[in-house]
């Protein structure tokens, strides 16, 4: 099985404890002037998400956790899995609701997404920085008001609920900044 | 690939700066500035310190992690006060205070008892950081732990320690940690945390299951090692040590601290047998302390991590 030393600690790598995958988030190595050094480490439980502080003396192992990350295409939904498709094997992978439960309302088909497998399986998704997507539900617009603030709730076609500027009409296409939800601007179609 | 440097020039300056400046400071005060080989027949027998290891067909040696056996043996040639600035290496020590090459500074002053060097540390420190406040913080390394935890760690035991390192330290266990693992947890973790910035932090009289080749001082209930280490926040800079003289001490130091390393599966090390002669033929009563200087380079320059004023730290080097 492999393994990760303490000191092979950094941010990003992939490690199975308690059955469960991880990955570091920070690494601090602590060392009294004599004596024992300790990794200080923040983890994120890949399955959950959580994020939690452990200690490891330094020197101690960890399991290696096969877990890949891979840009796939967002395909479509049966109501029980999600799919997605790497797009150069065309090969597809079911990923069920947990792992993109917190993507759920940024999926749009054909659009890349960072899918993270463990052991072949889909464990969450990452979607791209910005999408665009069209507003299907939001009041009729304000002609001329730009003020500053000033917003109103919007629907868009994934079924997020995100605030835009008053002037924004039902039927336009936005830009949204996926980490945030929020609306950056409109996009003029061709 | 990145060529460049990861230090800027104001940071080269700074530490040309400070080197110079302590050159001025051991001129002043008459200590020798002397040079001790980095690569030896024989290692650091310390078994929280890996030594790099060279083998070629002729010869296995050791690249030192401090220069300390070897200015022994200067001062029991009659040396005299001496300082050496010079690179040192310790395998396995990365993070953002630590690379596994570094610079230390470490000093030795006959007749010196370990508190006149705290004063001596305490001068060159300030002088090389003014904005530090001119007070330092001094404290035993009892005092902390019965301030923090009521905890008097020279005669705890292990589950009242074991108990504490479950109480305040999220995600260790304490299953897998000897005492002195134990309260190294708790110092790292829960009390250097706590040390002020704006000052410079004195910690003295340690376990003395922590003497490494420190004095020891039998008390009434317990012995203390007469050690003490100096910090800036939980930055510590530095090591000092009331010098184990006696040649039997030295020796039993030495070979104890290999079957330390065979208890912990680590490989052996060969022991210092010019330091133990040296010994034998008498090291004069002398304090010495190493301190680290990229840390003390961190401090002048306000830079977050080591690597910032290392031109070509571990991962460029």
């Amino acid at each position: 099985m492999a393994s990760y030393n303490t000191s092979e600690f950094k941010s990003g790598l992939k490690f199975i404890m308690d059955g469960d995958p991880y990955t570091i988030v920070e690494n601090e190595f602590v060392k009294p002037g004599k004596g024992q050094a300790f990794n200080r480490v923040r983890i994120r439980n890949l399955k959950t998400g959580r994020v939690i502080d452990k200690t490891w003396k330094s020197g101690e192992k960890v399991e290696a956790a096969d877990v890949m990350e891979v840009d796939m295409e967002y395909l479509y939904e049966d109501g029980e899995f999600w799919y997605f498709m790497e797009p150069t094997t065309f090969e597809q992978h079911a990923a069920g609701e947990t792992a993109i439960a917190d993507v759920k309302h940024w999926l749009k088909p054909q659009e890349k997404y960072i899918i993270t497998l463990w052991n072949g399986t889909p464990l969450s998704a990452t979607p791209p920085n910005f999408v665009e997507l069209k507003i299907t539900e939001c009041d009729p617009g304000v002609q001329g008001n730009t003020a500053q603030g000033a917003t109103k709730p919007a629907t868009v076609e994934t079924g997020a609920q995100i605030k835009v500027p008053l002037f924004v009409e039902e039927g336009e296409v936005v830009k949204i900044d996926t980490r945030t939800g929020e609306y950056l601007s409109r996009v003029k179609e061709g | 690939m990145n060529w460049s440097p990861s230090a800027t020039q104001k940071v080269r300056k700074l530490r040309a700066g400070m080197l110079q400046d302590i050159r001025a400071f051991f001129f002043e005060q008459d200590v020798l500035e002397v040079d001790t080989p980095a690569l030896s027949k024989a290692g650091n027998t310390d078994p929280y310190i890996q030594s790099f290891r060279f083998d070629n067909s002729l010869s296995s040696r050791y690249l030192h992690t401090s220069p300390e056996y070897s200015m022994k043996r200067l001062l029991a040639a009659g040396s005299g006060d001496i300082y050496q600035i010079c690179k040192v290496w310790r395998e396995g020590e990365s993070g953002n205070n630590h690379n596994p090459e570094f610079t230390l500074l470490e000093w030795y002053r006959v007749g010196f008892s370990y508190q006149q060097l705290m004063q001596e540390v305490a001068s060159l420190l300030l002088q090389l950081l003014p904005s530090l406040k001119k007070d330092s913080q001094i404290c035993s390394y009892e005092q902390l732990f019965l301030e923090k935890f009521k905890i008097n760690p020279h005669i705890a035991s292990k589950e009242t320690l074991a108990n504490c390192v479950s109480e305040n330290i999220n995600g260790l266990s304490a299953d897998s940690l000897d005492k002195q693992a134990m309260l190294d947890a708790l110092l790292t973790h829960c009390i250097e945390p706590d040390f002020d910035k704006s000052c410079l932090t004195f910690v003295f009289d340690y376990p003395a299951s922590q003497s490494a080749l420190a004095q020891i001082r039998e008390q009434a209930d317990y012995s203390v090692a007469e050690r003490f280490e100096v910090y800036i926040g939980s930055i510590e800079l530095g090591n000092g040590y009331q010098e184990e003289v006696d040649y039997q001490r030295n020796k039993l130091i030495l070979h104890s601290e290999n079957l330390m390393r065979k208890k912990c599966n680590l490989e052996t090390v060969t022991e210092d047998f010019l330091f133990l002669e040296a010994s034998r033929k008498g090291i004069p009563r002398s304090a010495g302390v190493a301190i680290g200087l990229d840390r003390v380079l961190m401090c002048i320059s306000g830079e977050k991590s080591i690597q910032k004023v290392i031109n070509f730290p571990w991962d460029q080097a």
